[in-house]
């Protein structure tokens, strides 16, 4: 953040921008994002008219691909079965780092009306692996992946790139002092 | 055709296969039939022309408390009329003839209802799971299944 803010007036700050280098590259990394859509029921419905002109997902910066080398972020729309639970977890391994995950829906998010009696349904993709963002609904509104993707735009500005290790160290120690 | 003579007609040539008409409206009234027999019987719908059954619409398994059952509705395009067969089996030994190679249609119904009850269709071209994966345990829609605790090391109960 602030970045743009410096952006807004450029003649009166002499046409100079300074800002950190971190800022800079999430600022370009948060408004890029490629990803692999994982479409598994009627959360992908929903999320076709989110791609297509009225909502029009791609003003995000966003570009679907269709391999998982290539994409920043998986989109688990729908039921996960505990068949289809496996392919995912390999998707997942084939991303590069950095890596993120939207869980889109109640099924996606926690086995949705399948968590008592569905023997077939893994009850969460987090089980297998790691979820950035949550957007519930049974299906969600497209209105409310937008809010999801703006969400994890939100992370990834805040995420540090240089000196990971250090900062933590260091939040720690403050941490501890107060 | 009304199922009354449909059901007179099978009694003539089939005998003792041919168990009983359960009058069931406002339902669909059914044959029940024997198990043996079930492949001839079938033939005979498809091919005798005043029957003319084309169309198999569904193939259903039932489970109930001791035996397992499996309903066939069939329907003919040419003659607009309709009849409902039901087998039954003991759970001990689940078998029926298939029909697949009446009906194409029976081929993925009946996998399904193997995947799912554990019905086994003897003489099936390709008898294997077709919804759940292939080393699955059990079959989920018997009622005295239970549920897995664990597949592939992935917990399934909420």
């Amino acid at each position: 953040m602030g970045l743009l803010d410096r952006l807004d007036n450029p003649y009166e700050t002499g046409g100079i921008i300074l800002g950190t280098l971190e800022d800079i590259l999430n600022w370009g990394r948060s408004k890029s994002d490629w990803y692999l859509h994982f479409g598994l029921a009627c959360c992908a419905i929903e999320f076709m008219s989110m791609n297509a002109s009225h909502f029009d997902f791609m003003r995000f910066g966003i570009i679907p691909r269709a391999t998982p080398r290539q994409a920043d972020f998986i989109m688990i729309t729908g039921t996960v079965t505990l068949k289809m639970a496996e392919r995912i977890k390999v998707l997942w391994e084939q991303m590069a780092e950095p890596k993120y995950c939207i869980s889109v829906g109640s099924c996606a998010n926690s086995g949705g009306p399948y968590w008592q009696y569905g023997y077939h349904v893994l009850k969460g993709v987090d089980r297998i692996i790691p979820v950035h963002v949550y957007v519930p609904g049974c299906p969600p509104r497209p209105e409310a992946m937008e809010e999801g993707m703006m969400k994890l735009q939100s992370l990834i500005d805040q995420q540090a790139i240089f000196r990971k290790r250090q900062r933590l160290v260091e939040e720690e120690m403050m941490r501890s002092k107060i | 055709m009304e199922i009354g003579e449909i059901y007179n007609r099978l009694k003539e040539k089939f005998g003792e296969s041919i168990k009983e008409l359960i009058e069931n409206p406002p339902s669909d009234s059914y044959i029940n039939i024997a198990a043996e027999n079930l492949f001839d019987i079938c033939l005979e719908l498809r091919d005798n022309p005043e029957f003319d059954f084309d169309y198999l619409m569904c193939l259903s398994g039932v489970d109930f408390p001791d035996t397992l059952q499996v309903v066939y509705h069939l329907y003919s395009l040419k003659k607009k009329h309709k009849v409902v067969l039901k087998v039954t089996v003991s759970k001990d030994n689940p078998k029926v003839p298939s029909i697949e190679r009446i009906w194409r249609s029976a081929d993925w119904h009946e996998r399904e209802a193997y995947d799912l009850f554990g019905i086994v269709f003897e003489g099936h071209h390709n008898l294997i799971r077709i919804l759940l994966p292939y080393d699955w345990e059990g079959h989920p829609l018997r009622k005295d299944y239970k549920e897995p605790e664990t597949y592939h090391g992935m917990r399934v109960p909420y």
